[in-house]
């Protein structure tokens, strides 16, 4: 068990290393507690026009009960957090973000909120009350739930989100994750946690618990950001490669924080980019210097990791925008020694989602 | 005679010393066989990496000799004794997982000539090791 965000996580589970966990989630299913992450509710008449005023999602042209990976700005257009925003016909829209930023996300939602009441909005936020997070991952995990789920899973499709009675607990059942693969994330009643865990498990010999070790591989693989490491309040979805989560409507009308420097930024085609890389012989870690073939620091390593699926040591991490073509070789510096890298376009494994064909 | 032989072969030699960072040195002669323990590769899991050190390069003990590596995290390897590196494990490089499979015996790490065979008297035998570990 370690501290993550001042939660006692697990890495692994007595029964499967961290790469055997990790290779499983790809084959079978995996579930991962994920409760330390704050759920937010925001309610009221408003809600959208609030949501908008603090992430870069077109929230007013979600369709109903769909949702999509976001960011928090600040005024300067620095990434506050990533989170995932989903717009519910029950009333409210759902926020959900990391564990790590809880209390900064918190603070800087509250003090906005205070401001749009006083301006005569009507909105309000709250902690989602008395409710549990799971994260159930990997190609069968459709298979499994089903058993418990009187809904058609089939058609509940990638980023889409419903309310659900699983094994007869009252969820919200949102197909997403940060893995790669198809899977859900099941928002539940605390005190029935244990017992939809169980349930899951007791479902199929495929169901296996994982930890801290194989999330982190697993959405490094994936090319998903990892915030603190990856991205934080000195990158700007710009430099951060997320300019795609920028909805066209929202550049347009720059009515996101920070959205003026973000678009000069963006036109400017300038400074650092976040990449991919794959790096010979040593795993690359965060930190490690980014060299070009000449030996001049170009960049900085965010986050490393040998990659269970594909063998190599793949890393993410920001270069100067020289360097950012695929295929551009480069070197990573591994403590005492320097090693070859090249760049490369990411997910370093193919994702899974679940997208509607249409 | 034999079965003298077989019965001491069975315990662990006598010339095997251990550091509380969880570095082993097996010493014979002047020269020394260095490795981390059992404890220590159950720790970090599956190794997907070993720094080998430069043959001939000098190390005062408890300098960082190797480091090794696995999924999730880097252990660094410190000298147990002071010593000239004579040989490393080349195995390590195509197999990194020898570290887990064997720590104390295949999956050593270097070999050193030991230049103050005195430090060895700072070390624990097996007997102290397998005791600080319980107390841990």
């Amino acid at each position: 068990m370690v501290d993550f965000a001042g939660w006692a996580l697990p890495v692994s589970y007595p029964d499967l290393s961290h790469v055997q966990s990790h290779l499983h989630t790809r084959k079978g299913v995996s579930i991962f507690d994920v409760s330390h992450m704050l759920q937010l509710l925001i309610h009221g008449e408003d809600r959208v026009k609030f949501m908008e005023s603090l992430i870069v999602a077109d929230v007013a042209g979600l369709a109903d009960n769909t949702g999509t990976l976001s960011l928090l700005t600040t005024d300067q257009g620095g990434i506050i957090d990533d989170c995932i925003v989903h717009r519910t016909t029950d009333g409210y829209l759902n926020l959900v973000c990391n564990a790590g930023c809880a209390d900064k996300d918190l603070a800087h939602i509250m003090a906005r909120l205070e401001a749009a009441k006083s301006s005569g909005m009507d909105v309000d936020v709250e902690i989602k009350p008395n409710h549990s997070l799971i994260a159930v991952q990997g190609p069968k995990t459709e298979g499994v739930l089903q058993g418990g789920v009187r809904d058609d899973l089939s058609k509940l499709f990638f980023n889409h989100t419903a309310l659900v009675d699983v094994w007869g607990i009252p969820c919200r059942v949102t197909r997403c994750g940060y893995t790669g693969e198809d899977g859900v994330e099941i928002s539940v009643p605390t005190d029935r946690t244990v017992e939809l865990v169980e349930k899951l498990m007791a479902a199929s010999d495929d169901v296996k618990l994982a930890g801290l070790g194989a999330r982190d591989s697993l959405r490094l693989e994936a090319g998903l950001c990892l915030y603190g490491n990856d991205i934080d309040e000195t990158t700007t979805p710009v430099e951060g490669t997320l300019m795609w989560t920028v909805a066209k409507r929202r550049r347009a009308a720059r009515d996101f924080p920070g959205a003026d420097e973000v678009m000069r930024r963006f036109k400017a085609k300038e400074g650092r980019r976040r990449v991919g890389l794959v790096v010979e012989k040593a795993p690359a870690r965060p930190h490690y210097p980014i060299l070009n073939l000449d030996g001049e620091v170009v960049g900085e390593v965010t986050s490393g990791s040998p990659s269970p699926c594909t063998g190599q040591n793949i890393a993410m991490g920001y270069v100067d925008i020289g360097y950012i073509k695929n295929g551009t070789p480069l070197q990573v510096q591994v403590r005492k020694k320097v090693f070859p890298a090249t760049k490369v376009a990411m997910p370093f494994v193919p994702t899974q989602y679940y997208v509607e064909k249409k | 005679i034999r079965q003298f032989n077989t019965a001491f072969s069975a315990t662990r030699p006598l010339s095997m010393y251990y550091t509380k960072s969880h570095e082993w040195v097996n010493v014979s002669g002047g020269l020394g066989r260095v490795g981390i323990t059992d404890h220590a590769q159950a720790a970090l899991g599956d190794i997907v990496y070993v720094d080998l050190p430069d043959l001939d390069a000098e190390f005062d003990v408890g300098e960082e000799v190797s480091s090794v590596e696995s999924v999730k995290a880097v252990g660094d390897v410190a000298l147990p004794v002071s010593g000239i590196v004579k040989a490393v494990n080349d195995a390590l490089s195509d197999t990194p997982t020898l570290v887990n499979q064997s720590a104390e015996d295949g999956g050593w790490i270097c070999e050193i000539e030991l230049t103050d065979t005195s430090e060895l008297d700072d070390l624990m035998d097996k007997a102290a090791y397998d005791a600080f570990l319980e107390s841990e």
